[in-house]
């Protein structure tokens, strides 16, 4: 591969690119239109029991036995105790996936006993608010029913023995919605200018003949591909500057810049420039790749946690949503930006990293400059 | 002068049907080739396989001393090509698309220079997508020349253009060959062929049916050169009557063959002895375009009548 043929073809891509207005909105206008519409519109999923992760810090006590068991009853929650040191659990949750959370503090039982109010801990994830709501109902009931049951007795004025403190979130800090949406669309914005982009330009461009103009220059296919990988991490750098910067000033979001989002914002271009252009190659019209690509790219913008969180499908969808490479560009997204946990997401990018070779080398190896019949 | 291109035996299959039949022929270095041929005659499958774009199924092809396909790259290095309805990048200017080739060939073309010869300098800043058809076969003839080739292929490069745009191709194709290179050239206009090719091949349901230079081939294949005359049904018999010739009489003309100019002189000089009106006359030549209908409607023809059962 010779850089100066790189530069040359990186060059004509910028200027196609730049001078085209419907391709520059959809790469950087575009995903910001969606942070607001999603930061402004809570959306709500199907219900299935929501897993709630409990600490129980009264040791399983007997009343604090009888609380989960009843909240295990109301079908709403599945409980799953775990034993975490109490300061780390909101990051900890956040970093294996759970959306809810709970702590039942030491003393449960005791203040049950004297008639003093205990404080129960939940921590949810705005951006799965199907859990949230579950999780709330079925706490706020069981509350309420241990509240009347075995304290008040009918009595009024009485203290309650069960309240909520105020909402933590998942994660290492008060998280919102917004906050999880910007990684999820930086994804977003990695899986389709590329993918679109390079499943049209595959196809139109062997049916023009452009493809065999160029198979009459120096200019290699791996030099043609790398060109268009340069240009869309740019673009990926760009678009994810723009869209941290409007969830950050117009929304508020908290995101964590670090550098431990450029292997992510380099490894996600390489990878759907890649995959767009072995699409393309497979296809043997425009209108065949673009069925293709959509094919490939729907699934997986919806299902590998760019608006929802994965950890709220339902476990065959959550099956399938671990076998799409968006996963894993947007996970390891998640974790640096998000939960600070460097060992997740560096398994992450080893995992688009091998897939992009792969893909690259399948890519050049079947995209076809001359006709080979 | 060496041959810059020779073909032997070349045969192209598609699905067992052959596009190309076993195909002979040699450019010399330094000349213009005209390769000629109706739709579907087998002209773009044989240059592309030259160009080293298609896989040949048989016979052997060198192009300056090199296996098309075995020696592509290296190849593309020395040839220039504009293909069939050529297309490029929709918002790349020539004056950019000249440089991009620059880049890639390592050459010191200049857009300027290149872009001047083909007459389109003063589109240098206008976007591929805003171009004519003819504007953009001359930035193709332009980016064909980008890496100072040995040998152009020029795949119908005027298809489609006005006279004043095919006329500047011409003008470019004519330059090409003062300067040394060799043109191979596809055209459906037999008129361009005659004006530029040193030497013709016509090419018919995969195979050559003539080859050799324009005249040669008219004389080979060509009918008489024929005098008409416009006039009555009687001057015909008048003719063949006094002067013995063949004279035949159609839409009020009198056609009469000449075995030498000459016998103008005499046909003439009878009509106009007979007192019988008659107006204007005309000789008439054979072109190749016309040698060409003609052979190759003779052939359609015995291929329909052999497809007719008995």
């Amino acid at each position: 591969m010779k850089p100066s043929r790189i530069g040359a073809d990186f060059r004509i891509v910028y200027r196609s690119y730049s001078r085209n207005p419907v391709a520059l909105f959809f790469s950087l206008i575009f995903p910001i239109i969606l942070i607001g519409l999603f930061g402004l519109i809570f959306s709500s999923i199907g219900s299935t029991s929501a897993t709630l992760v409990v600490l129980n810090e009264d040791h399983n006590s007997h009343d604090s036995q009888r609380f989960l068991s009843a909240l295990n009853n109301t079908s709403l929650v599945s409980i799953k105790l775990e034993s975490v040191a109490p300061a780390d659990f909101a990051t900890w949750l956040g970093q294996n996936d759970y959306s809810a959370g709970m702590i039942i503090p030491a003393g449960f039982q005791g203040n049950a006993s004297n008639n003093t109010t205990t404080n129960l801990t939940l921590f949810v994830n705005p951006q799965d608010s199907a859990t949230e709501g579950e999780v709330l109902t079925a706490v706020q009931g069981v509350a309420a029913a241990f509240n009347l049951e075995a304290k008040c007795g009918g009595a009024t004025n009485c203290t309650p023995v069960i309240a909520l403190a105020p909402l933590r979130n998942v994660g290492s800090q008060v998280y919102t919605y917004i906050d999880y949406l910007i990684p999820g669309l930086i994804g977003f914005s990695i899986l389709t200018s590329p993918m679109f982009s390079l499943v049209d330009v595959s196809s139109s461009y062997r049916k023009e003949g452009i493809f065999r103009q160029l198979s009459l220059t120096p200019l290699t296919r791996a030099e043609w591909l790398t060109a268009r990988v340069v240009w869309y991490v740019m673009l990926t750098f760009a678009a994810a500057g723009i869209m941290i910067g409007t969830g950050v000033y117009g929304f508020g979001a908290h995101v964590t810049l670090t550098l431990g989002m450029i292997p992510f914002l380099v490894v996600g271009p390489f990878f759907f420039v890649s995959l767009g252009m072995l699409c393309g190659t497979v296809s043997k019209t425009p209108e065949a790749a673009a069925l293709i690509g959509n094919i490939v790219t729907f699934p997986m913008m919806f299902l590998s946690g760019t608006f929802f969180q994965v950890s709220s499908f339902p476990p065959d969808l959550a099956a399938v949503a671990h076998a799409l490479p968006l996963y894993y560009v947007i996970d390891g997204m998640n974790q640096v930006m998000l939960f600070q946990n460097s060992t997740r997401a560096f398994t992450d990018f080893l995992v688009v990293l091998v897939a992009s070779v792969v893909v690259f080398v399948l890519a050049v190896r079947l995209f076809q400059w001359r006709d080979e019949r | 002068m060496g041959s810059a291109i020779e073909v032997h035996g070349l045969v192209k299959r598609y699905d067992g049907l052959a596009a190309v039949a076993g195909i002979d022929f040699e450019v010399p270095a330094g000349t213009v080739f005209a390769f000629l041929g109706p739709n579907g005659a087998g002209k773009t499958t044989t240059v592309e396989i030259l160009e080293g774009l298609r896989r040949r199924t048989e016979g052997s092809v060198v192009v300056l001393g090199l296996d098309p396909w075995a020696d592509g790259a290296t190849l593309h290095r020395r040839i220039g090509v504009i293909p069939q309805d050529f297309h490029f990048f929709e918002k790349i200017t020539p004056k950019e698309a000249i440089e991009y080739y620059r880049s890639l060939f390592g050459s010191d073309a200049d857009p300027g220079r290149l872009l001047a010869q083909v007459e389109l300098l003063d589109k240098s800043g206008a976007r591929f997508d805003t171009l004519s058809g003819g504007q953009k076969q001359k930035l193709g003839l332009a980016l064909a020349l980008a890496n100072d080739p040995e040998v152009c292929f020029l795949d119908e490069p005027t298809t489609g253009l006005d006279p004043h745009a095919r006329r500047a191709i011409w003008s470019v194709i004519r330059s090409l060959r003062q300067d040394g290179r060799t043109v191979f050239l596809t055209t459906h206009y037999l008129e361009e062929a005659q004006l530029l090719a040193d030497r013709v091949a016509i090419i018919h349901r995969g195979r050559i049916i003539a080859s050799g230079t324009p005249d040669q081939i008219i004389r080979a294949h060509g009918r008489p050169a024929r005098l008409r005359v416009a006039g009555p049904p009687g001057l015909a018999d008048l003719l063949a009557k006094e002067l013995g010739v063949r004279a035949r009489f159609e839409d009020g003309r009198i056609e009469v063959d000449l075995a030498d100019k000459r016998d103008a002189l005499r046909i003439l000089g009878a009509i106009e002895r007979s007192g019988l009106p008659w107006d204007s006359f005309t000789t008439h030549e054979d072109t190749l375009e016309d040698v060409f209908v003609r052979m190759v409607g003779r052939m359609d023809d015995g291929a329909l009548k052999s497809e007719v059962p008995s």
